[in-house]
């Protein structure tokens, strides 16, 4: 991995309790680190939540980030997501102007882009589009042109690809710092 | 099948957590948890006069006997007076447990009366908190509380406990143990890094054994005895581990970091391996991290995964309890050493024994001239048992405490490290009596940390906690006036306090304490003498102290461990902001 500025992916399976995502989020802060973006939501297990967080860190620092994030007491366990072993998604709805001949240019991005129309106007266009942050990037920079009214993103969420879950993996800080195991 | 209030079972399972005192004040939220105290509950709660002094009392009573301190206070003001011994505890990694009182469930969120959110202030200051809603969940609360404090890296915990949840019943219930998936230090340390930390150990030239406070949490002091003597390894004991190994003994050099001994800085700096227990490379020890022992390796053992390559990278990582650590180390070099003992290092300890001969700490005091601090810190120590408590604010007089007090045992030195926290010593040392109301404990205080929490005295005064501050009162923030003197030309700001203002000796009478003041060096061993003679007051002595004195030796701020000055002569001040250190 590189040492300069670098976004990672972070995966973290948290308890699911009141203040959990302050105490992670807040973590961040305090160690100054800027979060680009921050998904939550259940899993298999009832009471615990997966968060997914993309960090822009250097790699050093992201490690004494991680160690942190793992004393917290309501995280089970962090992992950080290697791009090439995993799968990213993220899910982006984006309002764009679409006046005149432009709603045919844009209906044309979205075919060509396989992205759903979900509202349409007599002046803008709804396009709801899920994918690699990379295409949903290339996505954006298109139809900037026309204008955009407004974008939600959801963020991005990542699982490992494989047969183990993140329950299965050895804490990549505790194995660096040589302990018998988190 | 009992049922109780929420109140009931917060103090029934604070007994059955062995907890024998509280420090608090109350208050309209934590109302209900001081009815029981009158007659039903055996805890001692000890009226603080101050939220931070209950919550720097509970800190000196964990230090001085290994316990958890508990302190509570009630909601809002009550809380945000915690804010400060929390950090404290956090910095230092001391076990205590806040309780606080909070607005009812129904009001929470609507800005009541009194109302602070104390789990969002204290998140980034406790190593854990709690915010309790229901009844049911108290006890259990209480436990987790308790084990975290308590084990892995100790710290703070809070718990915040709505007082309608105080006041409602249920049902007692006491869980035999704790289940915190998301907890589970490492305290066994993996015994392949041990052998490989043992060759290390066995193959260096110059090591040195580089103590921090984590040798005191774990109770590794008889362990660590047996390692430096067994391997012949000189050690450093930080400003966290002044007593881990004794001052006395010949391969004790001493306090490293920025007014170390000259011996024990420069030991690390000449050293080919640092095998560092319990201790975190903190800026106030490496000077410089760049420049810092640039020819060592590191052996790193701490209970906290998180500081290992933190600031300094470590050869052989070895996470785990300083105490398991430490024996296995002790174990294995027995039987790599065998009957052939360590390794001849005699030109290694002939040099540090050289540099002590050449290089201890001084001062100059004249019989007939003003009072040197160091003269009466001696004093105190000289006229003192070993097992002697001390205790010591921030500032110069914390250096000269540490300095020129010898330690001998663990748990017998009480500060603020790492927040350096003016204002602690003379709660802690009320803290540090109530836990070992045996020993002698003497708080060894600058005029302006004195004025930031003296009203403690008045505590001691009523629930008869003796002990005796000595005041170290040269009338200025000693240390930040040391640093204009240095680094900006002297021109001295916001410093002056006068050593006049409050009459210290009247102060303390109007406490109930004895005052006495001390102005020249030969009434030192009188008023010390009196001073230890009284066990039923605390005592207070105003030591009027030289105030142009300063702390040597001294590595300034952000420069290389290579560059101590040893004493004031060897100073250029400089008044270039360029050169101006960061404090
Ligand atoms: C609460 C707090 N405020 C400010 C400081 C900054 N500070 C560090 S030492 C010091 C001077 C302490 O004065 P005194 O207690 O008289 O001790 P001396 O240095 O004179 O021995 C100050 C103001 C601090 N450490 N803590
Ligand atoms: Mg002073």
């Amino acid at each position: 991995m590189t040492n300069g500025e670098k976004l990672h992916t972070i995966s973290a399976l948290v308890e699911d309790k009141p203040g959990v995502l302050t105490r992670v989020a807040g973590l961040f802060a305090a160690r100054g680190f800027n979060i680009d973006s921050l998904a939550v939501g259940p899993t298999e297990t009832p009471g615990l939540s997966r968060m997914t967080i993309v960090v822009n860190v250097e790699t050093k620092p992201l490690e004494q980030v991680t160690k942190q994030l793992n004393k917290l007491i309501n995280v089970i366990k962090i992992l950080e997501h290697d791009p090439g072993t995993s799968v990213e998604r993220e899910l982006m709805l984006v309002k764009v102007r679409a006046a005149g001949e432009d709603r045919q240019r844009i209906l044309e991005i979205a075919s060509v882009f396989r992205v759903n129309v979900v509202d349409v106007t007599h002046h803008t266009i709804t396009l709801e589009a899920a994918g690699k942050p990379e295409k949903l990037e290339a996505l954006l920079e298109l139809v900037a042109d026309f204008g955009i009214v407004e974008l939600s993103r959801t963020g991005r969420i990542a699982l490992s690809r494989g047969d183990r879950g993140i329950r299965d993996r050895v804490l990549r800080a505790a194995r660096t710092a040589g302990g018998e195991g988190a | 099948m009992t049922t109780l209030t929420g109140a009931r079972a917060l103090l029934k399972a604070l007994e059955l957590e062995g907890v024998e005192v509280i420090f608090g004040i109350p208050g309209g939220a934590s109302m209900p948890i001081y009815d029981p105290l009158v007659d039903e509950s055996p805890i001692r709660h000890i009226l603080c006069r101050h939220e931070q002094g209950a919550g720097h009392a509970a800190e000196g009573y964990a230090w001085a006997t290994g316990r958890p301190g508990v302190c509570m206070a009630t909601s809002g003001p009550g809380g945000t007076n915690l804010v400060t011994p929390l950090a404290d505890a956090k910095m230092d990694s001391v076990p205590i447990v806040a309780i606080t009182g909070q607005v009812p469930t129904p009001v929470v969120g609507n800005d009541a009366f009194q109302e602070a959110d104390i789990t969002g202030i204290t998140m980034p200051i406790t190593k854990h908190n709690f915010l309790v809603k229901d009844p049911a969940e108290i006890v259990r609360t209480v436990r987790e509380a308790f084990h975290i404090a308590t084990t892995g890296r100790p710290g703070p915990v809070l718990i915040d406990l709505p007082k309608d949840v105080l006041l409602a019943e249920t049902e007692w219930s006491w869980p035999e143990r704790v289940s915190l998936p998301g907890y589970r230090p490492t305290t066994k340390g993996n015994q392949r890094q041990v052998v490989e930390a043992v060759k290390m150990i066995l193959a260096s030239e110059r090591p040195v054994l580089y103590v921090g406070g984590g040798v005191i949490k774990a109770n590794a002091s008889e362990e660590l005895y047996r390692l430096a003597t067994l391997g012949r390894l000189p050690v450093v004991t930080t400003l966290m581990a002044r007593g881990a190994f004794p001052d006395s003994h010949e391969l004790c050099l001493g306090m490293p970091g920025m007014h170390g001994s000259y011996t024990a800085v420069t030991a690390m700096q000449r050293a080919d391996l640092l095998v560092a227990l319990g201790a975190r490379f903190d800026d106030r020890v490496t000077g410089k991290l760049a420049a810092f022992a640039p020819h060592a390796r590191v052996i790193h053992v701490d209970i906290d995964p998180a500081e290992i390559g933190k600031n300094r990278a470590a050869d052989v990582p070895i996470v785990g309890d300083c105490r398991d650590v430490i024996a296995k180390m002790v174990a294995e070099l027995e039987r790599r050493q065998g009957e052939a003992g360590p390794p001849d290092r005699s030109a290694w300890l002939a040099q540090l024994r050289e540099w002590q001969q050449r290089f201890p700490f001084r001062y100059d005091q004249r019989p007939d001239g003003p009072l040197k601090p160091q003269y009466a810190v001696e004093r105190l120590r000289a006229l003192a048992d070993d097992d002697t408590i001390v205790v010591a604010g921030v500032g110069q007089h914390q250096m000269y405490a540490s300095q020129f007090w010898r330690f001998e045992k663990p748990r017998h030195w009480i500060n603020s490290g790492g927040l350096g926290t003016m204002g602690f010593a003379v709660p802690a040392a009320l803290g540090a009596k109530v836990g070992r109301p045996d020993a002698r404990v003497v708080a060894i205080d600058g005029d302006g940390c004195f004025q930031m929490t003296a009203q403690e005295l008045a505590t001691s005064t009523t629930e008869k906690i003796p002990f005796v501050c000595a005041i170290l009162n040269n009338g200025y923030l000693g240390m930040v006036r040391q640093w204009q003197e240095l680094f900006f030309d002297q021109r001295y700001s916001g410093v002056y306090l006068d050593p006049n203002v409050p009459d210290y000796v009247k102060l303390a009478e109007a406490y109930g304490a004895v005052g006495i003041r001390v102005e020249r060096p030969d009434e030192v061993d009188a008023a010390i003498e009196k001073a230890y003679s009284i066990t039923d007051r605390s005592v207070v002595i105003d030591f009027r102290i030289d105030p142009s004195e300063g702390v040597f030796p001294m590595v300034p701020a952000g420069a290389s461990n290579d560059d101590i000055i040893l004493g004031p002569e060897a100073i250029r001040p400089t008044s270039d902001p360029e050169e101006a250190p960061i404090a």
